[in-house]
């Protein structure tokens, strides 16, 4: 994947660019939000991540000038703000997923890979239905079914299955899945996702050989690919 | 600007100037009035006067003819306070009155008019005075000629005495309002120098200035002790945040110094990298524990400034009390507490649905922590349901709870109590629960379930607007009180 870093402290920056090129992608840094305008518009990026606070031309008047200019690219903002209102704030200027800092990283590569796929794919484009190895669900009959046998899901399970399928071989974290399950933006203290995710996975693997929810130590879940 | 330059620019003197002017105006308009009608009504008293003399000496002359009429001449002529006589030949010899001669010409033509006239005031001694007087002339058959007049020194006395009084009146006037003008700034201009004095110390930062109050209640006065009253607001605040960030210094320190001596510990002790590696993560999640400790003060705080009015949208608080029941409800099963929901169908209200979901959560939280002290079989409950014009969101547990005399305290940030120190948590939690609260104009109570807790979000509910803006009211002047 093609990512365009724009972020004005060169250290986070640079820590940033590291991890995302570890992690197989490629990167370019702009630092001012002039810069980054010119980059995003003329570059084919799948991604950008972008800080709120930038000299020259400030994050979400980027992002908002670049929607008028017709550019869909998907953007993840970054910010040392991370109130419920800015939040609010920087999805109205056209951002589409919002980080505050200081973050993990692994909360920031999972959220990058789910936005850069959901920018490939728009939702119209979702397909009616999600298979992974032996599991199926169907989204209009709202059936699941695994190596043919039917199970019964409560309505947020449901949802949580879907959204985990519809990512597939890719991790995504406890917040993602607060976001996307509950529609909850705020931290949750306790382990409520993981009591969630190990209900539907005592539902879903329970009496299989292959486990398809998977924990991935540090950072969240990730259901098995299809080609695994 | 000079001492005189600042006094001569104060509001006041400028008032009084300005009202000095226009009472002068009026002055003059008013006296101007009445000395010319009193000029008026004196001329034309003269006037009467010598028409009814003339017409007299006419009926003397039609029944005596001249002889007659110089007679009653001559006798009127010496009468004391007489008027003015001259009766005179067709050549303008003089027969006989108490005139001794007038300017030139004015025997000529009949009618009236304003002379000199030289007078007689003692025949014996022949003594003339100089005089002005209204005459009328009337021309006898014959030529002979009678003038009849006033003298007009009284009249021209009283107009005089008139105009005198009014320009010493305009003179007293302007020296008194300027001197009052001059006195009256001088004394506003004091106390305003002195407050602007203990207006300067306050901003170089001694906050414990007051401005000097004089006693008289005057808008001064009241002025001086309103922003006293915001003074001592101030400084209450200043107070309150003082405190508050020494708290929150004092309560950052031991994360921070645990963070520093886990750090420190793995680098003289750990031995190959799968111990690092536990350092580092064990690093990690003191270090995300301090983020959220810092983001809860943070949101603590910007509730309490009340800057969120842009948060505020229809929700709907049995969805968010369902969605976060489901949410909890299986965390409860797992730790084998029974989570009762009674939620009503559908709870409207003004806030914010993300806000509330938090405090909703905090306080589920709270209530599974330490529903599992109690006997196995321990329940939470969640209610909601409007009564009045309240949404009331109640969770009650079966723990220990809080005495009474602390209920008001564990709302307070990092308070914790001791029964609490053994388990997870940074005494946080509440006081954000009350400050959602807040914002969204209601109160959080405390209350003793017996045995238990029993935690409730008393919000306005949509549509009692008013109420909101009172019962927010109530619980900031509480609030004070409290904290007074």
């Amino acid at each position: 994947m093609k990512i365009l870093i724009v972020e004005d402290d060169r250290e986070a920056a640079a820590y940033l660019a590291k991890g995302l090129r570890e992690a197989g992608h490629a990167v370019d840094h702009a630092e001012t939000g002039l810069d980054g305008y010119a980059l995003a518009e003329s570059g084919d990026y799948d991604i950008l991540v972008v800080d709120r606070m930038l000299p020259k031309l400030d994050g979400l008047s980027l992002i908002r000038s670049l929607r008028e200019q017709g550019v869909a690219t998907p953007v993840l903002i970054l910010s040392a703000l991370g109130q419920v209102d800015d939040r609010v704030k920087g999805l109205r200027a056209g951002g589409d997923d919002y980080l505050p800092k200081p973050y993990a990283f692994s909360e920031l590569l999972a959220r990058v890979e789910v936005l850069a796929r959901r920018g490939a794919a728009p939702a119209s484009a979702e397909p009616t239905s999600y298979a992974v190895a032996d599991l199926e669900l169907d989204r209009l009959s709202r059936r699941v079914t695994r190596a043919g046998r039917e199970i019964e899901l409560q309505p947020r399970e449901f949802r949580l299955l879907e959204y985990l399928m519809r990512n597939a071989g890719r991790v995504v974290t406890r917040t993602m899945l607060l976001e996307h399950v509950w529609d909850y933006h705020f931290d949750p203290q306790t382990n409520v996702i993981d009591v969630h995710v190990s209900r539907l996975r005592a539902k879903i693997d329970k009496g299989f050989e292959t486990a398809l929810i998977q924990t991935v130590r540090g950072a969240g879940y990730r259901l098995r690919g299809a080609g695994e | 600007m000079s001492g005189l330059g600042k006094l001569l620019s104060t509001t006041a003197f400028r008032l009084s100037l300005f009202y000095l002017g226009v009472f002068a105006l009026s002055i003059v308009l008013a006296l101007g009035y009445v000395a010319w009608s009193a000029e008026r009504i004196t001329t034309r008293g003269m006037v009467e006067t010598i028409e009814a003399e003339i017409a007299d000496l006419e009926q003397v002359w039609r029944r005596g003819g001249l002889r007659r009429l110089a007679g009653a001449v001559e006798r009127r002529a010496q009468a004391p306070g007489a008027s003015v006589y001259l009766f005179t030949t067709p050549q303008g010899q003089r027969i006989t009155g108490n005139v001794v001669s007038v300017s030139p010409g004015t025997l000529d033509s009949p009618g009236q008019r304003t002379i000199d006239y030289a007078r007689l005031v003692a025949e014996d001694e022949g003594e003339v005075a100089v005089h002005r007087a209204l005459v009328r002339v009337f021309v006898l058959p014959g030529g002979f000629r009678l003038l009849v007049g006033r003298d007009m020194g009284e009249r021209d006395r009283i107009v005089e005495a008139i105009w005198g009084a009014f320009g010493w009146s305009v003179l007293v006037l302007v020296v008194l309002g300027f001197v009052g003008g001059w006195l009256v700034s001088k004394r506003v201009l004091g106390r305003i120098e002195a407050m602007t004095a203990t207006t300067k110390t306050i901003m170089a930062g001694d906050l414990s200035g007051r401005l000097g109050v004089s006693g008289s209640g005057d808008e001064l006065d009241r002025l001086a002790e309103s922003l006293n009253a915001m003074l001592e607001r101030i400084g209450e605040l200043m107070e309150g945040m003082r405190q508050v960030s020494d708290n929150i210094a004092h309560d950052l320190k031991s994360p921070l110094a645990r963070l520093r001596a886990r750090a420190d510990e793995a680098l003289r002790i750990a031995d190959g990298p799968e111990a690092l590696r536990a350092a580092l993560e064990r690093t990690i999640e003191e270090s995300d524990d301090l983020i959220r400790v810092f983001d809860a003060l943070l949101m603590i705080a910007r509730l309490e400034a009340g800057n969120a009015r842009e948060m505020r949208a229809p929700i709907d608080a049995a969805e968010i009390a369902r969605g976060v029941g489901e949410l909890y409800e299986a965390v409860a099963e797992e730790a084998g507490v029974a989570l009762e929901t009674d939620i009503a169908d559908a709870l409207p209200l003004e806030g914010s649905r993300e806000l509330l979901g938090q405090a909703l959560a905090n306080l589920l939280d709270n209530a599974l922590k330490y529903a599992g002290d109690a006997a196995p079989g321990a329940s939470v409950t969640l209610m909601a349901r409007r009564e009045g014009d309240a949404v009331l969101i109640a969770v009650r547990d079966r723990g220990p709870g809080i005495p009474e005399a602390e209920r008001a305290r564990v709302l307070e940030r990092f308070v914790r109590l001791e029964t609490a120190r053994t388990r997870p948590g940074f005494g946080l939690g509440l006081s954000l629960v009350a400050a959602v609260a807040r914002l969204h104009g209601g109160v959080l109570r405390l209350e003793d379930a017996g045995p238990g807790l029993r935690a409730v979000l008393v919000l306005p509910a949509a549509g009692a607007a008013q109420k909101d803006a009172s019962t927010r009211m109530a619980v900031a002047s509480s609030e004070r009180l409290k904290r007074g």
